[in-house]
């Protein structure tokens, strides 16, 4: 086979132009490869949930509570298994700009439903005996260099005050998606002090979390939960955790189409350098195509040598971004910790990384490769000068 | 003797396929730019135009929002008697007692999103000159009555002057539509603020806000509603207020956008670079006759560099006649930090147009410099030969 020789042949014949083709595909395979990453951890937080796991709020919107009294009348719904509840504190830790998730929940019930974190046991039950216990992530750990046992003191924001905490457990993910940056404290705590500063606010939760039996019955249960506050002052809207995250990240959805088309004019831009490279290489090799021609290669072999080439370039620039793909996914972490939890690259993501310069290969030689088969031999071999 | 701008120009038009690829992946990495730039502008004339400066928001200590404030009726009341007010209707102060909360609505198209519907005193539209009646009339008090912005009409489904909200507010009234330019209050619902406490069953104001008489004596006035221990609240500048209700959300997407731009320069330098070494290297024995004919290394130098730098002009100008027709798109999204739908638009000051072009420009010539350098330097007698 003398085919793949002359393709590798002729890719590195101008070798400051093959390799700073490759290198401005490694930049822009980088950038799309970032975009995925920031638009698949947006939905990532979808995937996590479970189908078995049902959300009820209040149906005007999130900011309005539920009456803790729905507690016993939704766990005794047909085909329900576990039910917790809990409340979005939304404090902070020393400043504002120190953003975390954070939820005063009921524990006992809320770690049952979330088997996706890992706890050894003496920790878990450190933090069930301990109304003034939280439980932490190992990212949030890290990120405040927290040790357990530290007193913690969080400054509410729709909990006016200051909320001392001691961390009395440490939770790690089950799978890499799982979010190791919440920090969870008893609801009880909340409450009993609420009793005291704002006793009109006591007795309230923000949301409660259902574990049914038969997700293929959630639907019907849902409907049923609903059912029974309707016409009463608190309303409820009850649906899957999956279609509760959704609604977060929909609301979001003009920022990710922005991305997306971002992404797309990143893959225009490398079309527009690989093929001016190649555009560039077959009008110097006008020529040597004719006497390839000359010699009896056919016009399908010139295409797969023109075709093969800018394959070469784009694919070695593929990789050579795919590889600075994950450190420079690191810095972006770093830096937007605060919205981005999680951010690591998806397999899916190189897949596509491929797939972009197998195709922007494949476009960018067309016209060139076009232009080389239609010229006739004496013209070619005229311009060989 | 320098080289002739044309002889530059004529070089680009005989090998225009080439000229116009790089000058299309110039423009487009400008158009990236300038259209993030215009993304984070747009956001924050949105919010600092939303404030005035001087006017004053009183929120609870503690409350990073409206929403998550609130104020007893009895410590509004205490708000009411500060001085420095300016006066408004009858000598009252012109002051506002609002109750701010957020309601599901859905989107046209699928979805749904939180919308603000602000309980109003008689003095909010004063306080708020941004915001204007285009259709109907303001909620009367005490009426179930409510006023919608228009940029909320447009995107959120089914709602008509006239009409009512499909799911919430049931027997409400829309009686007017008010536009409030490129401000948040055009995403917002108002009706009068006792209908909404009553309605959502919430007793308490979110916010005071009213207008100082005298703009600076705005510390003095936070010291006072700070250093009260009765009232455990904050006193905020409008501006500022708005301005940092949207910090998380600039930041994203400014570190974003720098970073989308770092990323996108390297490749259209690379891009540049590569035209030019080519067309040095297609023309090493035309260098060769210029130089015997007696121009100088420096005049190849410029010669090359201005080649370069017409491609920048030509990709940024590109760049830029798409970029000013983003101006049309408005974004709507939640902001992360109120948790309410927002609305702005891309916007296209000089100070972006000018900075895009300084970038294209920029560009251009880092990836001209090397190849100018090479061709500058070529051995006269060695490049004549190759022909």
């Amino acid at each position: 086979m003398i085919l793949p020789k002359m393709i590798l042949k002729n890719a590195f014949r101008r070798k400051v132009r093959t390799l700073l083709t490759i290198l401005a595909t490694a930049v822009a395979i980088l950038a799309f490869g970032l975009l995925r990453t920031v638009i698949t951890t947006w939905y990532g937080a979808a995937e996590t949930t479970a189908a078995d796991r049902l959300v009820t709020r209040n149906s005007v919107s999130l900011i309005f509570p539920l009456p803790l009294s729905y507690y016993e009348k939704i766990r005794h719904v047909e085909g329900v298994r576990e039910v917790t509840y809990g409340s979005w504190f939304g404090g902070f830790y020393i400043s504002e700009k120190n953003f975390f998730a954070n939820f005063a929940m009921e524990p006992e019930s809320y770690l049952n439903l979330y088997r996706e974190f890992l706890i050894p046991e003496d920790q878990k039950q450190d933090f069930l005996r301990d109304r003034r216990g939280a439980l932490v992530g190992v990212g949030l750990m890290e990120r405040f260099g927290w040790d357990l046992g530290d007193t913690v003191t969080l400054k509410g924001t729709i909990y006016p005050g200051d909320w001392p905490l001691v961390i009395r457990a440490v939770y790690r993910g089950r799978t890499p998606n799982v979010d190791e940056t919440q920090f969870v404290f008893h609801w009880e705590y909340l409450n009993e002090t609420l009793k005291d500063t704002a006793p009109a606010r006591a007795n309230e939760v923000g949301f409660y979390i259902l574990g049914i039996r038969d997700p293929s019955r959630a639907a019907e249960v849902a409907r049923e939960v609903d059912a029974m506050f309707e016409n009463s002052p608190a309303e409820t809207l009850t649906e899957t955790e999956k279609a509760f995250v959704m609604g977060f990240i929909s609301m979001s959805e003009a920022i990710i189409t922005v991305i997306q088309a971002v992404s797309l004019v990143i893959i225009v831009i490398i079309l527009a350098v690989v093929a001016n490279t190649m555009a560039m290489t077959t009008r110097e090799r006008t020529g040597e195509y004719a006497v390839l021609k000359t010699l009896g290669f056919s016009g399908f072999q010139i295409t797969v040598l023109i075709m093969g080439e800018a394959l070469v370039i784009t694919c070695l620039g593929a990789l050579l971004g795919i590889l600075l793909t994950y450190p420079a996914a690191y810095g972006f972490k770093e830096a937007l910790k605060q919205f981005f939890p999680l951010f690591n690259v998806d397999p899916m993501t190189v897949v596509l990384d491929l797939g972009v310069a197998v195709l922007v290969g494949a476009a960018a030689a067309v016209i060139p490769a076009r232009q080389a088969v239609s010229i006739r031999i004496a013209e070619g071999l005229r311009r060989m000068g | 003797m320098a080289l002739p701008i044309s002889y530059s120009l004529r070089s680009l038009w005989t090998r225009r396929l080439t000229a116009f690829l790089t000058a299309s992946g110039m423009a487009l990495v400008v158009f990236v730019f300038a259209a993030v730039l215009m993304l984070a502008e747009g956001l924050r004339m949105t919010l600092v135009q939303t404030g005035s400066n001087d006017n004053v928001v009183i929120l609870r200590k503690g409350a990073t929002s409206e929403v998550d404030s609130s104020i007893e009726r009895e410590k509004a009341s205490v708000v009411e008697t500060l001085p420095g007010i300016a006066a408004g209707r009858e000598g009252r102060p012109l002051l506002a007692k609002e109750t701010v909360v957020l309601i599901t609505l859905p989107k046209v198209g699928g979805g749904s999103s939180n919308v603000t519907v602000r309980g109003i005193g008689e003095d909010s539209l004063a306080l708020r000159p941004q915001v204007k009646v285009v259709q109907g009339r303001m909620p009367r008090p005490g009426m179930p009555e409510m006023i919608v912005g228009q940029s909320l009409m447009r995107r959120f489904e089914g709602l008509s002057l006239g009409g009512t909200l499909s799911d919430n507010l049931e027997g409400w009234r829309i009686v007017g539509v008010m536009d409030a330019g490129n401000t948040a209050f055009s995403s917002e619902i108002w009706a009068d603020a006792d209908q909404v406490m009553q309605e959502f069953n919430r007793p308490v104001y979110s916010i005071v806000i009213f207008r100082l008489a005298d703009a600076r004596s705005f510390g003095s006035v936070k010291q006072l509603v700070e250093n009260d221990p009765r009232l455990t609240l904050q006193a905020k500048n409008e501006v500022r207020f708005y301005l940092e209700q949207s910090e998380m959300m600039a930041k994203f997407l400014t570190i974003l956008g720098v970073t989308l731009t770092v990323i996108f320069s390297l490749g259209a330098v690379i891009g540049a670079m590569i035209t030019m070494y080519s067309a040095v290297a297609n023309r090493t024995s035309e260098i060769g006759t210029l130089r015997a004919l007696g121009f100088q290394r420096r005049a190849i130098l410029l010669s090359f560099l201005a080649e370069s730098l017409i491609l920048g002009f030509a990709g940024g100008c590109l760049g830029l006649f798409f970029a000013s027709f983003m101006q049309l798109i408005t974004i709507s999204t939640v902001n992360f930090q109120t948790f309410s739908e927002l609305a702005f638009r891309f916007a296209l000051t000089p100070g972006i147009f000018l900075k895009s072009m300084a970038f294209a420009l920029v560009m251009s010539l880092a990836g001209g410099v090397l190849p100018a350098f090479r061709a500058s330097r070529m051995n006269i007698v060695e490049s004549l030969r190759t022909s």
